[in-house]
């Protein structure tokens, strides 16, 4: 007996639930070295900007205990050139890609659903929320809910129907509740979560930033306790909302986590610099994970842990001897 | 490039020490299969469950067939990860990704070849020696570091090269000063026609301005911070002209590290220059 590991991003359909997190899984071709992109339940891109980025300075990361801080600054080719080269490449081989977008205004972002608008092969666009608004003294868009949404309304009216758009929140707002609510007001049709918290860390032999731009996104397992928070708050918030859940998984025990907590499909991202197949190791070990609980579909698990204290643990026989 | 990296799960077969260095070797088949020289590896470091979350990066200093393939690395301590790594004994076993990157191009006709290695740099140097003198090169070595039982190999190089120049920073081995100051003495007493340098930037941008003052190519292989080491964290970039004359942002584990010394900005290491392509507020932009 294996579990029915299909999972759904609003109407769209993915074969399992394991992701590469944006700017973690390159073009796609690096990763198809070691195991094949169509395998992934979906291919995160990286955020593409409108024009070409060159990105930070080096150093750009530093590692933390668990942890790795960054500052790549969204280096990518620009979108004129991802769909020239990256994207019909991650077509052809079948992949499934959500196509990441990010931007500095309103417009940029609008601009850059329309460009997509016409593309072939995109299965959902997510937006990184997390990308400085040069209209408001570069405030995060993520951090008010407003401005989130004034983002996620207009991408979502230049985006086919039939293409899900996802809007990726960050962990450090007062109330990622309400930004989560004003994302889904504005149109998202599911949530990604969680981007990198800002973090820092101070060389102590040169006495300066360990990193040249001073501060960076933390990452991987350092950050998954707050992860596991977000997920739970909004998915209590919110149940009906599918949510991409992601912040330091590693293995197929962290992705039930955060499926638990209400996550129908899990990203991994700094597990894949530790391990380039962690994509689908974390796939079989959550697969594993969910037969050894008695699961027959991954979406039974989905916010599990929000039944009261003291009801039974969902098992097979249970079901079986249910009413249901 | 020889085919597509592995991840094995190698066994440490054995552990010495070489002066300021550790060697390694590890039994891991599909990538001593591969190599070639100029090649490196990541390995996991802190065992399971470790805390440290990035690959470490190692040039293959050597291969050899025995137990179906080894590979070599010699390193230097420096951190936590590297400490972990000297700790290590035969038996053990060491999580390791490659061959990756882009190896040392080789000439294709016989000619004169300087070698340039500073600290660990010289590591990959004498698989390349050896590359180059199957096709008929000469070879002459120039090695360095900051005090003797830093400067790696030069027995080895003795044995092979057909001139061997040290030096040391604090004068106790060789020349006393760096291998740049000796690189122009050098390449004028062989007539080199090329030059292949490893080891620190500084050192690279210095090997690289006598190789321009002669007017022959020089192949440097760099060492930039590195997260994956397979090219999907773009931690590690440096910015390189391209053959159409733009700088772009490159990744140094992907599409170097050997790189055309003349083509890395070295004065720019570090900065995202201007004139890069994507440069904020820049041409391109
Ligand atoms: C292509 C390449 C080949 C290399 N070959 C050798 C070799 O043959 N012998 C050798 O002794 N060393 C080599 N290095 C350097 C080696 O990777 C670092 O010494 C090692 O990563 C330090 O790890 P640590 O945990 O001991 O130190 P820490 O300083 O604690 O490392 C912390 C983090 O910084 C990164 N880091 C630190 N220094 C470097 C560095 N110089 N280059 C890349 N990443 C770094 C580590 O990967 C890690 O993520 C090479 C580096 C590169 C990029
Ligand atoms: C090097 C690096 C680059 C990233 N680039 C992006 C990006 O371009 N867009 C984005 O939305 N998130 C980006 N992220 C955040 C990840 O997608 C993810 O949200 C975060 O790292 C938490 O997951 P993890 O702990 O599994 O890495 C990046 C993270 C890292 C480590
Ligand atoms: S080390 Fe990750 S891209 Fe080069």
């Amino acid at each position: 007996m294996t579990a029915d590991l299909r999972t759904y991003l609003a109407h769209v359909e993915l074969p399992n639930p394991v992701l590469t997190a944006s700017g973690c899984g390159g073009t796609g071709r690096e990763l198809a070295q070691f195991s094949d992109v169509h395998r992934l339940g979906a291919f995160v891109t990286r955020s593409i900007t409108m024009a070409p980025r060159a990105g930070r300075p080096t150093p750009r990361m530093a590692e933390t205990p668990s942890g790795l801080l960054n500052a790549v600054g969204l280096q990518g080719p620009g979108v004129e050139a991802f769909l020239e080269r990256e994207l019909p490449w991650l077509a052809e081989r079948g992949a499934r890609t959500v196509v990441s977008i990010g931007g500095g205004t309103v417009a940029e972002y609008t601009a850059l659903a329309r460009r997509l608008a016409g593309a072939e092969g995109i299965t959902a666009v997510e937006i990184n929320l997390s990308c400085p608004n040069v209209e408001d003294r570069g405030r995060v868009f993520a951090r008010d809910g407003s401005a989130a949404a004034e983002v996620v309304a207009s991408v979502r009216a230049a985006t086919p129907y039939e293409v899900p758009v996802i809007a990726k929140l960050s962990p450090d707002v007062a109330d990622i509740v309400a930004v989560a609510r004003a994302c889904v007001d504005g149109g998202a049709d599911a949530l990604a979560m969680i981007n990198t918290p800002v973090g820092m860390s101070i060389d102590v032999d040169t006495m300066r930033p360990a990193l040249a731009a001073g501060t960076g996104g933390l990452s991987g397992p350092a950050i998954r306790p707050l992860a596991v928070r977000c997920v739970w708050q909004v998915h209590a918030a919110l149940p009906g909302v599918p949510i991409v859940g992601m912040g330091g998984v590693t293995t197929g025990r962290d992705a039930l986590e955060l499926v638990l907590a209400g996550a129908c499909a899990v990203a991994v991202g700094t597990a894949l610099f530790h391990d380039p197949y962690a994509c689908p190791r974390v796939l079989r070990e959550l697969e594993e994970l969910l037969e050894e609980r008695g699961f027959d579909r991954l979406a039974d698990a989905v916010g599990l842990a929000h039944r009261p204290a003291g009801a039974q643990p969902l098992s097979r026989s249970d079901l079986e001897e249910s009413s249901l | 490039m020889a085919g597509s990296p592995v991840q094995v799960t190698g066994t440490v077969l054995t552990t010495r020490r070489v002066d300021a260095y550790h060697a390694l070797t590890v039994v891991a088949p599909g990538i001593a299969d591969r190599f070639r020289p100029g090649h490196f590896v990541t390995v996991a470091v802190g065992g399971r469950n470790s805390s440290m979350l990035t690959r470490r990066a190692f040039t293959i200093h050597d291969v050899k067939p025995d137990y179906g393939g080894t590979v070599e690395l010699v390193f230097a301590v420096r951190g936590p990860g590297t400490a972990w790594l000297a700790d290590l004994r035969a038996r053990d076993t060491l999580d390791m990704v490659g061959p990756l990157g882009r190896p040392f191009p080789l000439p294709r006709d016989p000619c004169t070849c300087v070698l340039v290695g500073d600290e660990h740099g010289a590591a990959p140097l004498f698989a390349l020696g050896d590359a180059l003198q199957q096709r008929g090169c000469r070879i002459d070595f120039v090695l360095g570091a900051s005090s003797a039982d830093r400067v790696f190999g030069a027995l080895r190089a003795r044995r092979m090269g057909e001139t061997t120049t040290l030096t040391t920073e604090d004068g106790s081995l060789g020349m006393r000063g760096t291998v740049t100051d000796v690189l122009p003495g050098v390449i004028a007493d062989a007539r080199a026609d090329v030059v292949y340098a490893c080891g620190p930037m500084e050192t690279l941008r210095g090997v690289t301005a006598v190789a321009v003052e002669f007017d022959i190519p020089v192949q440097v292989a760099v060492e930039e911070s590195m997260a994956c080491g397979i090219g999907v964290c773009m931690t590690c970039v440096v910015p390189v002209i391209g053959d159409d004359g733009v700088t772009r942002m490159v990744r140094a584990c992907t599409e170097g590290p050997v790189f055309r010394g003349e083509r890395v900005r070295f004065d720019d290491v570090g900065t995202i220059p201007f004139d890069a392509l994507g440069a904020p507020g820049g041409r391109h932009a």
